[in-house]
């Protein structure tokens, strides 16, 4: 269980995260939404040690991530943020190989290797293993570092906005495999999104952050809902019901918002012009 | 994939145990044969280089060549090594092929140092404290105050490589104008001292000195042996070093610690070269495509090595003294780092 308790932080004088306090489920996907500048980034910093909160302190299971060892929490907690230094000399399976450097130090045993191999298998990679990161698309090269995640072999995995940067097809196959590593594996996910639809469609559980506080949380369905989104995103944004999945209608500009031929009311399914899945 | 929960009791199988080299593809282990085969080249040519440098074009007693071509091209090899390693993993602490410890203005720091003492102590107590004890002295106090420049660089502008630069020159020239200041308020006495002991060149290599700094340079690089597998994650980056478990700010503190000390020994030995370091470290990531720090450091030694010998074999042996090493390799240096510079989008 990850358990952030009263954590504050500001960067100079703008605060960024106002006194958060927060516990995350095991064994499921949690996403945390929320506009540009509401601190989910900074959050997940925080929950991944990767920052000194000014205050709080933050719990992953029994360990203190400021005080426990730095192996200690490298074997349960794997994170990923964004924009990764692409080193050029760097192929996918060195850089998977590096997934196990909390275990093996650099010195990596048969079951290392192993382990490596699964990971290179379970995201389609052994293809492309001595191909250099730089000869890669963003796609191929995400999902090289995800393979590199799965390798620490961790409970919990964090991802700062790993949709960032990919087309739809790979963004949702993405999120299909990340349901899936939940799923099969059990393991603990937690994920920065911007889009409110991958949130809604592929999440166990939606935190949602404004000004550096935690406004709301909930199911995706607890969330998805208009009042809830106003209060959030403070935009107003229709909120669709397709086959059970919620899904929010932003992107209509200048449309009327509300009760309309255009836009039905919450829980009203309308004609399924797609398949989400 | 249910099997990466189950790994304790699979690893008790038996007969799983496969030995390393069958887990690198044919691809991946040829890419290893050729970078050994490159470091067996590179170690080869050296070898060639300083048997060259010893025995071109003898004139007179062999004895008399051997013990001063010795002492110059033992210090060579020691600058050459001292550079190559001080330089690689500064790049990579720094996350740059652009930033080598000369470049941030390092080696003026020295020779700052150095004035600073002598104004404070005065020239005769300078040279009454044995060359041993004079270097050990610089090196610590260049030390401490390397790793505050460094800490500060890096703390404020650690984002931003242009900046970096810029305050690396910056402080590189401002380094110098106070050293002149220093050496003119001096009395004539100590500023002839102090010439001597930062201008020392390789045709005047002090034995002991050599000795001190040969033993030095080897403990920088023994000192830094442990530290290479954690520089291959610092490669990285910051937040994913972090995550894999490294304890960064101890390793890049211990690596700046070793760099701090490798530069002073090739300071101490030669003087600034402002880009030797820039152009060995690069050629090394060039003729060793791999990203293990155990090979590439090796190969920075031995491309320094070459650089310095093979230079210095130019300078000294075929123009005959016409032009010393730093003029050679400032020459080539600098017109590549504009190149660098010029390329800067894609290091």
């Amino acid at each position: 269980m990850i358990s952030v308790r009263k954590v504050s932080h500001r960067y100079d004088k703008q605060v960024v995260l106002d006194d958060v306090g927060l516990t995350l489920p095991v064994g499921q996907l949690t996403s945390i939404v929320g506009a540009n500048g509401a601190g989910k980034s900074t959050l997940l910093s925080v929950i991944s040690r990767l920052l000194r909160p000014e205050t709080g302190t933050v719990f992953i299971d029994d360990l203190d991530v400021q005080s426990a060892g730095d192996d200690a929490i490298a074997r349960r907690l794997a994170v990923l943020r964004q924009d990764n230094r692409v080193t050029a000399r760097l192929t996918v399976v060195d850089l998977v190989r590096f997934g196990r450097f909390p275990y093996s130090r650099g010195r990596l045993t048969p079951e290392d290797h192993a382990l490596v191999d699964e990971a290179l298998d379970y995201l389609d990679l052994q293809p492309l293993r001595d191909r250099f990161l730089d000869q890669l698309s963003g796609g191929q090269r995400q999902r090289a570092y995800i393979a590199m995640i799965l390798a620490q072999d961790t409970d919990y995995i964090l991802l700062d906005e790993p949709l960032n940067n990919l087309d739809m097809k790979h963004s949702s196959s993405m999120m299909t495999l990340l349901r899936r590593a939940a799923d099969d594996l059990g393991k603990t996910i937690v994920l920065v999104l911007h889009d409110i639809n991958f949130a809604s469609c592929y999440s166990d559980h939606i935190v949602a952050m404004r000004d550096g506080r935690v406004v709301v949380q909930g199911t995706p369905r607890e969330i998805m809902q208009r009042e809830v989104l106003r209060e959030v995103f403070d935009m107003d944004i229709h909120v669709q019901d397709l086959h059970g999945v919620r899904l929010g209608i932003f992107w209509t500009t200048g449309a009327p918002v509300g009760p309309g031929p255009l836009a039905p009311e919450p829980g009203e399914v309308g004609q399924p012009a797609v398949t989400v899945g | 994939m249910t099997t990466l929960q189950s790994r304790r009791e699979r690893a008790s199988v038996p007969g799983r145990v496969r030995p390393d080299s069958t887990h690198a593809s044919p691809v991946e282990q040829r890419r290893r044969r050729r970078i050994r085969v490159s470091l067996g080249i590179l170690a080869l040519l050296c070898v060639l280089g300083v048997v060259a440098y010893l025995t071109y074009d003898v004139r007179g007693s062999w004895e008399y060549a051997m013990d001063l071509r010795g002492r110059q091209v033992g210090s060579l090899v020691v600058v050459g090594a001292a550079v190559g390693a001080s330089s690689l993993v500064f790049q990579t602490i720094a996350g740059s092929r652009i930033l080598t410890p000369s470049v941030m203005g390092f080696d003026a720091l020295y020779l700052l140092v150095q004035t600073v003492i002598v104004f404070f102590f005065g020239g005769t107590a300078f040279l009454m404290m044995g060359v041993g004890e004079r270097f050990l002295l610089n090196t610590a106090v260049l030390t401490v105050f390397g790793m505050l420049l460094f800490r500060w660089l890096f703390g404020r502008n650690s984002r931003n490589l242009l900046v970096l630069v810029l305050v690396g020159i910056v402080i590189g020239s401002l380094f110098g104008s106070l050293t002149s200041l220093a050496s003119r308020v001096l009395n004539p006495n100590d500023f002839l001292t102090l010439q001597d002991v930062m201008f020392a060149t390789f045709n005047t290599v002090d034995g002991t000195l050599l000795w001190f700094a040969a033993a030095v340079c080897l403990l920088g690089l023994a000192a830094l042996v442990p530290l290479l597998r954690s520089l291959d994650v610092v490669d990285l980056g910051y937040d994913n070093a972090v995550a894999l478990g490294l304890p960064y700010h101890r390793v890049v503190t211990l690596t700046l610690a070793v760099v701090t000390v490798l530069v002073a020994v090739s300071t101490a030995l030669v003087g600034p070269m402002l880009f030797l370091g820039l152009i060995v470290a690069n050629l090394a990531r060039q003729v060793l495509p791999t990203h293990r720090h155990t090979e590439l450091v090796l190969g920075s030694v031995l491309v320094g090595v070459l650089c310095t010998v093979g230079g210095q074999f130019v300078a000294g042996h075929l123009m005959d003294n016409g032009t010393t090493l730093s003029v050679v390799v400032n020459l080539v240096g600098g017109i590549y780092f504009i190149l660098l510079l010029m390329r800067t989008v894609k290091l």
